[in-house]
């Protein structure tokens, strides 16, 4: 019997109600198979996997669940074919022939459409409540913020999906992250996300997916919400999610992907069953007080290593024992003082954009704060959209153009300085103040080079006074 | 490369590098990321760790003369955090690695590591830094990674290790290659398709 909802089981996290809906079987090693909704491809984990598709003599079993996008590679200042990175333009060639060859539609350079996988699929409506979605990028955690199941995975992995349109997973628990009350003014979803990868470490979710909940979560716009997911990973959460809400559907609304009209309707019932039950269990809860979280800023070699704006380095005498190893590498990289004020930090660089930060109401944020400023002379500023339509909704709104007036570079759509794979890098020692997601040692381009992550308000506020200031104080 | 091997032991010299929470970007860096077959990621593992800019070796285990050859890396905790790429184990894998022994490893890496073949076996804090030992003390002695027994034996002295029951079925069944197991059950796959709402159409 085809069911338009789940059958109502009382005490179902939103996990146990997808995972089942998607179970095809169990596997002989024990997993499940799980069948695949959404599949999102990008051009830099994807050609070894259409490889060994034709290796095998396989062909894509549902092409029409597959999309394709490029960003990672893409420059954002010139993106004149062919590239001058010789390797990206074959890059480039291998999914457009690839995407071509199987029928998967594709969201190329010269899409109105294109950009970074992450904010696209929310964009046009791809993600949707109660879907499971896989992607060959670990930030695909983003899409759990409309209520999917979103795993990041490997080019085995997205081989098996081309092949089969499932993945053989074993089901993660579920930890509740249960935020009271509301965030601060000044603070944002970026801040909440650090300070919890913060709280619970960066391997604190091994075996975990967040379930992020509370009255806090709940008051936040999808955009924010979608910054919160992106992150999880970050936790070491295999996914994050917030239950469908009424801001979920208003947000699906009209998107093109999105079904429209009666279809829409009875979506909304299957969406609305799908949430987790008031009496669902979890395996773990983690509260917090909404109000007590400030703008945060990840110095170290990983985005835990963070500490609140009006806050200090910390010791490493002061550390526990487990930490203490990586706290004394990620002083030996970064060469900053124990126990300094944060405030102050000299910022060579400033980049907003990236999965986690890259969207219009990111650079509002950001745009609000530049507005009627100038950027400090001794930092090089970069506003780079996530993806087509939000460079376009930044221009007809004038965000732009306050970029620029205020001294930042205005670029075209891309992952750019957030993984440094197009010629978007920092150089040498460079210290970078960034809206990203990874403060590893050489994520941005220069293996000396060094990574502040924050808000996009707390970035803009960087980039005029050429060090970390709290966004919250002074002419701001 | 057979595909479709079981991976009951797997022996070889030791390599310890030590450090917690070793990303995936540290493993392999995004630049190296720029190329459409892994054929050659073996050259660039760890590359900015083990070189400096101009090029020149830095004090690095990897570069150490004594663990030339070593094929079962003995690491700390959280190996293979960050970015999903599975560019890092193949980098390792085609270097010489073949298993890895650690405190615990990232989720995405640890699978990407079984649909490689290879093992990665957690072991207690005390338990690695007493293996790692035991390599820097001899760095000729043989590892047996045993998935049978799940031990490791080093220099006569052996320790239990954990691994998830799945990866652990999926290497000595020689079904850690997972596609074909998933299609061999395309009926069931259509099944699935058909009862999911958005998957078959609203309307159906």
């Amino acid at each position: 019997m085809r069911e338009m909802s789940p059958a109502v089981t009382a005490g179902r996290s939103l996990l146990d109600k997808v995972w089942d809906l998607h179970k095809v079987g169990t596997l002989p090693s024990g997993q499940d198979q799980l069948f695949i909704g959404l599949h999102l491809i990008h051009e830099v984990t994807s050609p070894q996997a259409f490889q060994a598709l034709a290796d095998r003599g396989l062909k894509v079993l549902y092409p029409g669940r597959t999309f394709a996008t490029v960003d990672h590679i893409v420059p954002t200042n010139d993106r004149r074919r062919p590239f001058a990175d010789t390797q990206a333009e074959a890059m480039m060639q291998a999914i457009e022939r690839n995407t071509k060859e199987h029928g998967i539609q594709f969201f190329g350079l010269g899409s109105p459409e294109q950009g970074i996988v992450h904010i696209i699929g929310p964009e046009l409506g791809l993600t949707q409540p109660g879907m499971t979605i896989a992607c060959g990028d670990s930030h695909t955690s983003t899409h759990g913020a409309l209520g999917s199941l979103a795993f990041g995975i490997g080019t085995s992995q997205i081989r098996d999906i081309l092949a089969t349109q499932t993945l053989a997973l074993t089901r993660p628990r579920v930890r509740r992250i249960e935020v009271s009350g509301t965030l601060a003014s000044g603070v944002s979803s970026k801040d909440l996300i650090i300070r919890i990868i913060a709280d619970l470490g960066v391997n604190g979710g091994i075996g975990f997916a967040y379930e992020y909940a509370g009255s806090a979560i709940h008051g936040l716009p999808m955009e924010a919400r979608l910054t919160l997911c992106n992150m999880s990973i970050e936790a070491g959460a295999r996914a994050g999610y917030v239950n469908p809400d009424e801001t979920t559907f208003a947000y699906l609304k009209g998107k093109k992907f999105a079904p429209q009209g009666a279809d829409f309707d009875k979506a909304l019932v299957f969406w609305k069953g799908i949430a987790s039950d008031p009496d669902a269990r979890y395996d773990d809860v983690f509260r917090l007080d909404g109000a007590s979280v400030e703008p945060m800023v990840a110095w170290g070699i990983n985005p835990g290593q963070a500490v609140g704006v009006s806050g200090r380095l910390p010791r490493v005498a002061d550390a526990r024992p487990e930490e203490k190893e990586t706290l004394r590498k990620a002083y030996e990289h970064t060469g900053f003082e124990e126990n300094r004020p944060l405030k102050g930090l000299p910022v060579d660089v400033a980049f907003v954009g990236s999965c986690t930060n890259g969207r219009i109401s990111d650079l509002r944020e950001a745009a609000r704060v530049v507005k009627g400023r100038k950027v400090s002379p001794r930092v090089t500023a970069l506003a780079v959209p996530g993806s087509r339509s939000v460079a376009r909704q930044a221009e007809a709104e004038g965000l732009a153009e306050i970029f620029r007036a205020a001294g930042f570079q205005w670029r075209d759509a891309g992952c750019s300085m957030c993984l440094a794979m197009n010629p978007d890098k920092l150089v040498e020692r460079q210290v970078c103040a960034s809206t990203s997601n990874r403060n590893f040692i050489g994520r941005q381009g220069s293996p000396r080079g060094r990574t502040l992550l924050m808000s996009p308000a707390m970035v803009a506020a960087a980039a005029c006074a050429g060090e970390v200031v709290d966004v919250r104080q002074g002419a701001v | 490369m057979s595909s479709q091997s079981t991976r009951v032991k797997v022996t070889g010299r030791g390599i310890p590098l030590p450090g917690d929470d070793i990303d995936t970007d540290r493993i392999i860096p995004a630049r190296y990321l720029r190329e459409i077959t892994f054929e050659t990621l073996g050259r660039y593992a760890f590359q900015d760790e083990r070189f400096d800019e101009s090029g020149k070796p830095k004090p690095h285990p990897l570069n150490d003369p004594r663990y030339k050859g070593g094929s079962v890396l003995v690491v700390g905790r959280n190996f293979g955090c960050g970015s999903s790429r599975e560019h890092a184990p193949q980098s390792l894998m085609r270097m010489g690695i073949a298993a890895f022994i650690g405190e615990s490893f990232a989720e995405i890496f640890s699978g990407n590591c079984t649909a490689l073949g290879l093992p990665a076996a957690r072991v207690s804090h005390e338990d690695g830094r007493a293996i790692a030992g035991l390599v820097e003390a001899d760095p000729a002695a043989v590892i047996t990674v045993d998935l049978d027994a799940q031990s490791i034996s080093v220099s006569g002295r052996r320790f239990a290790f954990t691994m998830p029951d799945a990866d652990r079925r999926s290497l000595l069944t020689g079904e850690w290659d997972s596609t074909a197991v998933l299609l061999a059950r395309r009926d069931a796959i259509s099944a699935a398709a058909a009862r999911i709402p958005y998957v078959h159409g609203w309307n159906a």
